[in-house]
């Protein structure tokens, strides 16, 4: 377990009564979350229960049928919001361009905007990978040469290059062997450690999540089932949490 | 069928707006006019040799046969300037950079790395859309204009060595000189453009619009390239109608 972060930058994300719908298929049915500035939190649940589903929603790349989301209390529709606070995501696959080298994917967000002349975006590119274990020889890679795990750090890095106040992980260790697993959740734990940013992890992976979660919450139903502490998750009398937390190969 | 005609309308109007900022993507712009220069150059000249050629091989003993085998050049000339060359070179880049274009978007959009250009703030129409689109407007009219070269040497060629046409090189090319015009060309150049920004919308709507995984890219590059020509030709036709009265004044009036 690692501490909270006491002086934290990350910005406040609530979340009210938010509803989905594809089609007939009601995914999100009025899910309400409160995370705090700076946590890490995970946010597990069974495959199809709408966790993409409610990510794709704060970072705006799916607008809600109801309900609202708020940062620090503005609202995430609300004009200007992405000049006020930057969020940044981790897509399962990555989502690297693999057209592009992984220095320039790193750096993407940083020449395409002209936000620093290319010798500081060098030096940030550089400092980034560093910081998730890679050298500065990886950056002249292609995502196509990279092995799985380190797709997933590179796709880190690039997050932490736009300085967001909000980290999204969509399943970061989902087609990872156990130990590569577990240093993608380390990344994540320094990363939290260093930006001080708000990290909401979702996962089904249940090592993963007692393993760095501040507070987990279980989505479940298109609802929120359960928010709370690990030990307070792992002792909960829910019955779909405990099949789904306690499930192995031996019982059953 | 008319959600996707309405899709790639405002595809191409959001495409046009982001025009006067093209120079910013100029990297991009250059990556996919290589690309098309690399990949068809050579397809087009093997397929324009032999347009001429054929164009040749039928027309020429028919016209040989009347006595007017010395028509033969312009015959062949405006045949390929105004009709098949933007036809099958606009074919040729739909199967070739457009298939291309929709499975490379496809991919994208499957991977997630459009969500994640999303995620960025970087507008995946004017970072991915745009320089493909401008490329391929500004590579298909220069292919034409390639193509014609070639393809009234393959016409000559044939001319001149099939004993039923005999009709010597410096003929056909006289006949060529006198017949074809300017305008004709621009004809052709009008059309291709046309052809051009079609194909390139078309297939990048088609790839930014790929659902159900990795199977999903292959459906749409199949229907990126149908699509494609199912478009060119109807077009061919309703701009033909529409250009020649310019071209021909006589012609006007009828279907
Ligand atoms: N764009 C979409 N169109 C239609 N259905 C979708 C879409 N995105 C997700 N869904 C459906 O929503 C449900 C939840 O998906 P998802 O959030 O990916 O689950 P998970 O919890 O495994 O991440 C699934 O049944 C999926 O089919
Ligand atoms: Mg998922």
């Amino acid at each position: 377990m690692t501490p909270v972060p006491s002086a934290a930058s990350g910005v406040a994300i609530r979340v009210c009564q938010l509803r989905k719908s594809f089609g007939s298929q009601v995914v999100l049915d009025g899910v309400d979350l409160d995370i705090r500035p700076g946590e890490i939190f995970v946010l597990m649940g069974p495959s199809g229960s709408g966790k993409s589903v409610l990510l794709r929603h704060l970072i705006g790349l799916e607008t809600p049928d109801s309900g609202e989301i708020l940062l620090n209390d503005t609202r995430l529709e609300d004009e200007g919001i992405r000049d006020r606070f930057r969020l940044a995501m981790v897509f399962q696959s990555g989502g690297l361009l693999n057209s592009l080298t992984v220095g320039q994917n790193v750096g993407l967000y940083l020449s395409e905007h002209r936000l620093k002349p290319p010798e500081e975006i060098e030096r940030i590119v550089q400092e980034k990978l560093a910081l998730v274990h890679l050298g500065p020889g990886d950056a002249l890679k292609y995502p196509a040469e990279l092995s799985g795990g380190m797709k997933k750090r590179v796709a880190i890095a690039r997050a932490l290059v736009m300085e967001p106040q909000v980290v999204l992980y969509d399943e970061p260790t989902s087609e990872l062997d156990p130990l590569v697993a577990v240093t993608v959740g380390r990344e994540i734990v320094r990363a939290n450690a260093v930006t001080r940013a708000t990290t909401l992890v979702v996962t089904h992976d249940r090592d993963l999540a007692f393993g760095i979660a501040h507070r987990i919450a279980f989505l479940g139903g298109g609802r929120i089932v359960e928010v709370g502490t690990p030990e307070a998750i792992r002792s909960h009398p829910d019955p779909l949490m405990r099949r789904f937390l306690s499930a192995d190969f031996t019982r059953d | 069928m008319f959600r996707e005609l309405g899709k790639m309308v405002v595809l191409f109007g959001a495409t046009f707006r982001a025009l006067p900022r093209v120079l910013r993507y100029r990297r991009n712009l250059f990556e996919q006019l290589f690309e098309i220069g690399n990949s068809s150059l050579l397809m087009a000249c093997v397929l324009s040799l032999f347009i001429g050629g054929v164009l040749s091989l039928q027309a020429g003993p028919l016209l040989a046969q009347r006595g007017l085998g010395s028509m033969l050049g312009g015959l062949v000339g405006a045949s390929l300037a105004k009709e098949l060359g933007p036809v099958m070179m606009s074919i040729l880049i739909a199967g070739r950079i457009g298939s291309a274009m929709a499975a490379e978007l496809g991919s994208m959009r499957v991977y997630q790395e459009i969500d994640a250009l999303r995620t960025m703030n970087i507008n995946p129409i004017e970072y991915l859309v745009l320089p493909r689109v401008v490329a391929i407007s500004v590579a298909l009219p220069c292919l034409l204009v390639f193509s014609l070269l070639v393809g009234c040497a393959g016409g000559a060629f044939v001319a001149a060595f099939n004993p039923e046409v005999a009709v010597s090189s410096a003929a056909f090319f006289n006949n060529l000189r006198s017949t074809l015009e300017l305008r004709d060309i621009l004809h052709g150049l009008i059309k291709t453009f046309l052809f051009a920004v079609t194909v390139g919308v078309v297939c990048c709507n088609q790839g930014l619009d790929t659902l159900g995984g990795p199977r999903g890219i292959g459906r749409s590059v199949t229907k990126a390239v149908v699509n494609s020509i199912v478009f060119i030709l109807v077009l061919d036709y309703v701009i033909t109608r529409m250009l020649l009265p310019l071209t021909k004044a006589s012609m006007a009036g009828g279907f």
